[in-house]
């Protein structure tokens, strides 16, 4: 087993690696969109403040290139123009998608997942067992327990795949961590509060 | 670079387990270990098959498991050796434990740094004496080396991108709550403005692409409908996004709620607590806490950062073995770690070393230093690079100016010291008691309860006034700019000077009379100063990721600006004064109301956490400020100073100490004249201590000793009446040793005896072989006298990180100290409950 062990570390680091790499693509690619020069001009004489943005580069990014059309005359354009004050921004909507669209599905996924251990599960366990079973499982766990062990008691009659099974019981095993936190931040207090 | 990295690991890796298969053994059926295998770890490898090898969860867990993949390595070739007493056993051999798990800790126990520390050197030896051997041997050391070094950097990469991500996600659900963008609703309010040019100069936020939610229902922008359906749904959302936070927090993983730097102290410190890095905590942390600032809690994301950034580490250290067996070296990673979630929280990464050095680490050696550093600048590195705010910089409250300061000034600085240590005294104490009372009355009952109303509560009173109803962040960022002529703000509601003498040419103002604007914002300000100052006392400790930097330096920060625009007013209407003779002059602009509300909220952080250094390097880094080093460093002082005068411990300790966590704290004195044998267990009235001998007992007798008491180790003497030390024995390390021979050593039985000598002693030839227990022994426990005064002994252990140390009279075993018992002692002398020390 250790050699699988190894050689998980390993394409874990390759896929971290890819990750990055993904994320610094990203991170350059840049949408002509998403430069711009803001320039803010305070009230000048008569003149309202006005807010100037234009999508120009860096090197072009003054108060001569980007504030049109121009509010004075030429003789008063440098007076103007040393009162703006223009900043050079960039960000990237790529990076700002992906994220925001990412986050989203994460919490959509553990939403789900939580709805479905807290709801679904213990219909679905009723459907298969009926009302003696049930009665009996949660005397084993106890019924201050939301995420009552239905796995458990599922996955006694089946005889599925190995493979499934396992991640079961990963998946009891962690549920029972979470129980025994639970537990102690919010019902005995001694952790945490 | 990483590439590079990346590649020579895996090198590594590859010939490592080539090592490794030619170390197999091939004469022992791996069948055989199996019983040996606690059933329930024994799927963790092979539910990452299915996984597809993304992601390692097997071994992500907080503490390795006694199966995390490490079995072969060591059961082959140590066994014979180890356990069957053929010929001396060796010293616990750092590479090759005979037995998984000897050498692990219990949940909510104290590690022993000694003995970390010496197994880490051992390690060490062995890997530069194979080294010479061959090159295999040569490349691994070189590795091991290395990896220290190769782990910094994946922890900031990996701390960087989420709080890269956790930036992005907060700010755009913050905005949620207002409106939404027309154009891509990922969009937050100022990238939906990009590049509309409707936004005009009084109004620069607002353009037609966003949308707020009343405009969005009632089709106009004006009038008291749209406030009342903009003000609903800003409740809404505050406890949608509340209530997201506490359900997923109280169903996926319960210790992510909380601040966690308390937490971590501890755990620096030496204690573990499983599952407080792991990686549920890490992914509820990092989600949670978005909706958490979202939602308008007054709450802020530092201190969970430094958490999620400490549970990266944790978890990658399980790619590496020299961290992932070692207690110790693993929580050096950890200090760097929260010197990397400060660095990214604020993007200081100067200051975050500095934090990491002064508040939370315990051990801090310089290598450590080195290391924080680097991964700090690693973390900021990438942090930059996803550029989160839009604006190429690190730091959200960067200041323009660079206004000079006088020394009259000083004055009004060392007065908001005073507010900041007096409200950071006042803070811990109600914040603290309010804590004792969830935590031992019906309130705790009801935690979801409790965040809705405190959220609904905060909602409803924030939303009116446009100072509380901006989120903490915006709110300092806004109190620290000065007033240019590029500011329209309610703040800079000053009377336009009659005549507009241009002579200016950058767009700093001399000082000018308040107007009516300044007045609105001036009250407005003070009424959320004070529901600043109420709510936070009872968001902080909730059962969601909350952080406690921003609302405090928000506190400040309002404080501040009002004294500062005081100052100001008063400079202006009375130039003749003495005190503003010579400096303050009429035209000339000579207080900077932002430069107060900045040693203001320095003031006030360092009143609620006593930092001193790393909270000005924070606060200049966080600023850009570096002119203004001495009134922070003035500020920041007088609070603690006064702070202190009201209760030596910051938050975190106060917190650490309700808790009842082991936590010897480093700063204290201690100052009573106690004796060694005065804490010592046994008391004179109690039974003697429970001894092993080192020949002489039965399986049987030590396993009733064990059964029979409690203790988590036991002295090894040479015989009952001698009393004389040999060594000491965890008791984890003996039943396991004891149970693991009995599974797979021939002839263990109850009436085996139990030799902890290095030869066995000439026994009857019929029987039972013994059990060979001096590998798992202590050989050099520490030992002090009875006479030892406490001062010492508490040095010793504080300094050495021990978790026993036994106490002799005249060369015979008297007693034993544990970290517990100083612990309680010293609760003791301070007038508190002893028995609120809750764990070993």
């Amino acid at each position: 087993r250790r050699p699988t062990v190894k050689m998980k570390r390993v394409f874990l680091l390759e896929a971290l690696s890819v990750a990055c790499c993904v994320l610094l693509s990203q991170v350059t690619a840049k949408n002509s969109e998403d430069i711009r020069c803001k320039c803010i001009c305070p009230p000048y004489r008569d003149i309202e403040g006005q807010i100037y943005k234009q999508n120009v580069s860096l090197k072009d990014c003054n108060c001569l290139h980007v504030v049109e059309p121009m509010p004075v005359d030429g003789k008063d354009v440098e007076a103007y123009c040393l009162r703006c004050e223009c900043k050079y921004e960039e960000r990237s909507s790529g990076t700002i998608k992906v994220t925001i669209i990412m986050y989203l599905s994460i919490l959509g996924l553990l939403l789900l997942y939580m709805v479905y251990l807290t709801l679904l599960e213990p219909i679905l366990k009723r459907r298969l067992f009926g009302h003696s079973q049930l009665i009996q499982s949660d005397d084993d766990v106890g019924d201050q327990q939301p995420f009552a062990n239905a796995h458990n008691v599922l996955s006694r009659s089946h005889s599925r795949p190995n493979m499934l099974n396992k991640v079961e019981h990963a998946q009891q095993r962690w549920r029972r961590q979470v129980q025994e936190q639970r537990k102690s931040v919010f019902d005995r207090h001694v952790v945490l509060s | 670079m990483s590439q590079v990295l990346l590649s020579l690991y895996r090198k590594y890796a590859a010939d490592r387990l080539r090592g490794f298969e030619r170390m197999e053994n091939p004469g022992y059926c791996s069948g055989s270990f199996d019983g040996l295998h606690h059933p329930s770890d024994d799927d963790d490898d092979d539910m990452v098959d299915i996984a597809g090898a993304t992601l390692d969860f097997s071994s992500t867990d907080d503490v390795p498991p006694l199966s995390s993949g490490g079995y072969e390595e060591y059961s082959s070739s140590s066994r014979a050796a180890g356990m069957n007493g053929n010929g001396p056993a060796k010293l616990v051999d750092p590479l090759e434990d005979p037995v998984p798990g000897l050498g692990t800790y219990e949940d909510f126990n104290t590690i022993d740094w000694v003995r970390e520390k010496s197994k880490d050197r051992d390690r060490h030896r062995e890997i530069t004496k194979k080294s010479r051997q061959s090159t295999v041997a040569l490349l691994h050391s070189v590795s091991d080396a290395f990896s220290g070094w190769l782990l910094m950097l994946l922890v900031g990469l990996m701390s960087g991108a989420l709080a890269g991500g956790i930036d992005i996600a907060a700010h755009w659900l913050t905005d949620m709550k207002d409106g939404v963008c027309l154009i891509g609703f990922w969009f937050n309010h100022e990238h939906c403005c990009w590049t509309s040019n409707e936004t005009t100069f009084q109004e620069r936020d607002r353009c037609p692409q966003w949308q707020s939610w009343g405009e969005l229902i009632t089709g106009t922008s004006e009038g008291a409908f749209a406030y009342i359906m903009n003000y609903l749904m800003y409740i809404f959302w505050a406890l949608l996004f509340s209530f997201l936070a506490v359900t997923l927090v109280r169903a996926f993983a319960p210790y992510a709620c909380g601040s966690g730097i308390p937490e971590i102290k501890t755990i620096l410190s030496g204690f573990i607590i499983r599952g407080y890095l792991g990686k549920w905590t890490l992914i509820i942390k990092t989600i949670t806490l978005v909706l958490a600032v979202s939602s308008g809690l007054s709450l802020g994301k530092e201190g969970p950062l430094v958490h999620v950034a400490c549970c990266c580490a944790n978890i990658l250290c399980h790619l590496f073995t020299k961290y992932r067996k070692n207690e110790a070296k693993r929580r050096e990673v950890l200090s760097a770690a929260a010197a990397v979630g400060v660095s990214v929280a604020f993007g200081a990464p100067i200051g975050g070393v500095l934090f990491s050095l002064e508040e939370v680490s315990y051990y801090f050696p310089l290598k450590t230093l080195w290391r924080s550093f680097f991964a700090a600048l690693v973390a900021a590195f990438t942090l930059r690079s996803i550029n989160p705010f839009g604006n190429s910089r690190l730091v959200l409250f960067y200041v323009e100016f660079h206004a000079p300061w006088h020394l009259v000034e000083l004055a009004p600085f060392v007065l908001l010291g005073i507010f900041g240590g007096l409200w950071g005294a006042l803070f811990i104490k109600a914040n603290i008691a309010w804590c004792r009372i969830r935590k031992s009355t019906r309130l705790g009952h009801y935690p979801v309860t409790e965040v809705l109303v405190v959220a609904a509560l905060t909602a409803l009173l924030a939303y009116p006034n446009s100072y509380t109803r901006m989120s903490g962040a915006e709110l300092i960022s806004e109190l620290f700019n000065d007033c240019s002529l590029l500011d329209s703000s309610q703040l800079c509601g000053y009377k336009q000077p009659t005549n507009t003498s241009e002579t200016g040419v950058g767009n700093s103002l001399a000082d000018r009379p308040a107007g009516e604007g300044l007045y609105t914002a001036l009250w407005q300000l003070a009424l959320a100063l004070i529901f600043k100052m109420m709510i936070t006392v009872i968001t902080f400790g909730m059962k969601v990721p909350s952080g406690l930097f921003i609302p405090s330096m928000a506190v400040g920060a309002i404080a501040g600006r009002l004294l500062g625009v005081g100052m100001e007013q008063l400079a202006y209407y009375n130039h003749d004064w003495l005190i503003f003779k010579g400096w303050c002059s009429p035209g000339a602009d000579c207080i900077t109301p932002g430069l107060y509300a900045m040693v203001g909220a320095a003031a006030c952080l360092g009143g609620v956490t006593r930092m001193t250094v790393s909270l000005v390097v924070i606060m200049f880094e966080l600023t850009g400020g570096l002119e203004y080093i001495v009134p922070l460093m003035a500020a920041t002082m007088t609070s603690k100073w006064v702070a202190d005068a009201f209760g030596r411990e910051g938050i975190y300790e106060a917190h650490i100490r309700l808790n009842g966590y082991p936590f010897l704290e480093p700063k204290e004195e201690f100052e009573h004249s106690s004796l060694a044998v005065d804490v010592m267990r046994p008391r004179r009235s109690d039974p003697a201590l429970a001894v092993l001998t080192q020949e002489g007992m039965t399986v049987g007798e030590v396993e009733t000793l064990v059964e029979s008491t409690h203790y988590s180790g036991f002295p090894v003497v040479v015989s009952q009446e001698s009393q004389r030390l040999v060594g000491f024995v965890l008791r984890r390390d003996l039943l396991i040793s004891i149970d693991n021979a009995r599974k797979r050593q021939e002839g263990i039985v109850s009436a085996s005896q139990v030799v902890f000598t290095e030869h066995a002693p000439a026994q009857a030839p019929e029987a039972p072989p013994p059990l060979r227990l001096r590998g798992i022994m202590d050989l050099s426990p520490f030992t002090v006298t009875d006479h030892t005064p406490m001062d010492i002994t508490v040095d010793i252990f504080r300094k050495l990180g021990l978790r026993q140390c036994l106490v002799t009279h005249n060369g015979r075993l008297l007693g034993i100290i544990t970290k517990k018992d100083i612990l309680k002692h010293m609760a003791q002398i301070a007038n508190r409950d002893p028995d609120s020390i809750l764990f070993n």
